[in-house]
């Protein structure tokens, strides 16, 4: 499944130049998808690079497009010495391993694992992890009960109070609570996970997990009398209602909800990692600011810019996600 | 022969925020196994209530249906629809459409190939074999009206209830569709309750027209038994002074005797309401 970018429309007049139709029309076309994104782009750098170099920090001037620049090439550079530095360590450690075993035979050989610290990819790849387990968890709970809420105006009745309640809740608030109850409840002496990643996890699920709840629910209330009443003519059981009517009618609704609860996840995933202290870019971003370095706030930026970015391909890929599952083609999806 | 389904002293009425709203009275009808008959009558006389309490959609407040001896209280498959706008899943093709309805009715009866075959032959019964694979959104609105009858079919219904099953399609593919309709019944001769807003079709079709009085309170006003024999040929009975003679009561009794006339704001409230259908 390819992620489905929102412009490839230039790709079209490309074609066809190379195949050898009218130049100056296409190129206009070509010029209108890309050219003026792009000069919108150029006009925000420019502005953003003139106010940055006026604004003055404790931490030196604010970073501006440059700065920004340089920093995510340190970052990448990081990176791949920490990843050689681990490969070393591995090398070293595998060579002394096979020189006490050809001393040795009986030595059994151990690998210790490396312990740098996490570079910036490691950053994103925990956040990744947290907030999808996270969006799972919360869909697993939001699809089942919207269903149920969808299906029974008794039960949405009893619901729904506590549904508009709880939505606008900020994660800010639910992490201390979160961060209470997972202290005395998770106590296993050798934890698979870590305890700050639950605490994430679950802050992200507690967020998330009402626009889908809502539009399922929604979605679910409004299929058509027409389907509901083939189904009661054909007398289906519950569970053949729910899979062969309910979930495929309602499903465009409910990807309408997940979208908007990635989104939201992915918003409340930094917040919650921030204070958690859950590794990933949050944590990064708070430890920047603690750092207090003159290349501090350029990472940060670096790290706002990322977000931003993969919160855009996340909702991409959700999109391609329903474009896959949808039945109707026709529906224009954006 | 005994009366096969049985309507008697059928009443009901709507609770509404404004009251209580009294649509049907005393409705009392007697159908014969096999018997084609047409509820005709103007918008909003209950029709539709009618039929959808034979099919239990609806509970009447007085009075009841009673079919095969057994009083109906929910819906079933033995009691099918042919609803007006189709109501075809639409992600489902024609196909699976029917199928869903086989697997359901036939579970534990019918063998995989058995349903398959039976799927195959209710859908060439309405002539759509040949696109039997196709999705609702890829098929024509006679196609999926078409696709409907044969998932009505399908589940051998004792009595088969079509609600204007022609309705929304225009003229030349209901006249096509009620010469199929025709066709099918000579060989099954179900028990079928039709609604109709067409008197062409209700006379060709039918072996008695049931028509209704106006509503509110509506119940039934005159019915028409319809001798032509069978089958019947649209060309020919255009000619035939009995049709003519048939056709021109029923016109009598819907624009004479049960004249309507609309006042605006009853067309206002009725697009309000979305429910009720326009002819």
């Amino acid at each position: 499944m390819s992620i489905a970018l929102s412009n490839i429309s230039w790709l079209e007049p490309v074609v066809k130049i190379a195949k050898g139709d009218d130049v100056s029309n296409n190129l206009q076309v070509i010029i209108k998808a890309i050219g003026v994104p792009m000069a919108g782009i150029l006009v925000f750098l420019m502005l953003w690079h003139a106010a940055a170099s006026n604004i003055e920090t404790s931490l030196g001037n604010f970073p501006g497009p440059a700065d920004v620049y340089e920093q995510s090439t340190g970052l990448i550079e990081e990176h791949f010495a920490e990843r050689e530095k681990a490969e070393a360590f591995y090398e070293r450690q595998e060579k002394r391993n096979e020189a006490r075993m050809a001393k040795d035979p009986s030595y059994e050989p151990k690998i210790r694992p490396y312990t740098g610290k996490p570079t910036y990819f490691d950053q994103i790849a925990t956040s990744l992890v947290t907030v999808l387990s996270g969006f799972i968890l919360a869909s697993l709970i939001a699809i089942p009960l919207g269903i149920l809420t969808g299906l029974s105006p008794t039960l949405n009745s009893a619901f729904n109070p506590i549904i508009q309640i709880f939505k606008p809740v900020s994660p800010l608030a639910w992490l201390p609570l979160v961060t209470m109850v997972v202290s005395a409840l998770y106590t296993s002496a050798d934890p698979a996970v870590p305890k700050s990643f639950i605490n994430s996890m679950i802050t992200v699920m507690l967020c998330s997990l009402w626009p889908t709840l809502i539009n399922t629910s929604v979605g679910v209330a409004s299929i058509s009398s027409d389907l509901q009443n083939v189904s009661k003519v054909l007398r289906l059981n519950f569970m053949t209602h729910v899979t062969k009517i309910v979930l495929p009618s309602s499903l465009p609704m409910i990807f309408t909800g997940l979208r908007l609860s990635l989104g939201v996840a992915w918003m409340v995933l930094i917040a919650a990692e921030m204070l958690a202290q859950n590794p990933g870019l949050g944590k990064f971003v708070w430890d920047e600011f603690q750092n207090g370095s003159s290349d501090s706030l350029g990472r940060i930026m670096v790290a706002v810019l990322t977000i931003g970015f993969i919160g855009f391909l996340l909702d991409r890929m959700m999109l391609s996600l329903q474009k896959a599952f949808s039945w109707d083609k026709s529906a224009e999806i954006r | 022969m005994s009366n096969f389904l049985d309507i008697t002293g059928c009443g009901i009425e709507f609770q509404t925020p404004k009251g209580s709203f009294r649509a049907l009275r005393d409705v009392n009808l007697k159908i014969k196994k096999g018997e084609y008959i047409s509820l005709i009558g103007h918008s909003g006389c209950g029709k539709s209530t009618v039929l959808n309490i034979v099919a239990g959609l609806l509970q009447a407040t007085e009075g009841g249906a009673v079919l095969n001896g057994k009083e109906v209280n929910e819906p079933g498959p033995e009691r099918a629809v042919v609803f007006q706008n189709h109501s075809l899943l639409p992600w489902l093709t024609a196909y699976q459409n029917v199928e869903l309805a086989v697997k359901t009715v036939f579970k534990g009866k019918k063998s995989k190939a058995e349903m398959k075959e039976w799927i195959e032959h209710n859908l060439a019964l309405v002539h759509m074999d040949h696109a039997m694979h196709k999705r609702p959104d890829e098929i024509s609105g006679g196609m999926k009206q078409r696709v409907g009858i044969a998932r009505a079919l399908a589940m051998e219904p004792e009595v088969l209830l079509m609600d204007e099953p022609f309705g929304a399609l225009d003229a030349l593919t209901r006249a096509h569709l009620q010469d199929s309709l025709m066709e099918i019944q000579k060989d099954l001769n179900n028990t079928v309750i039709m609604i109709t807003h067409d008197v062409d079709e209700a006379v060709l079709l039918s072996d008695r027209i049931v028509m209704m009085t106006n509503g509110p309170a509506a119940t039934i006003g005159e019915i028409l038994d319809i001798e032509l024999e069978r089958p019947r040929n649209r060309l020919e009975l255009a000619d035939d002074p009995r049709y003519n003679h048939y056709r021109s009561q029923v016109l009598q009794f819907l624009y004479e005797k049960q004249k309507k006339v609309e006042h605006i704001s009853d067309v206002k409230s009725k697009k309000s309401d979305g429910k009720t259908k326009v002819a």
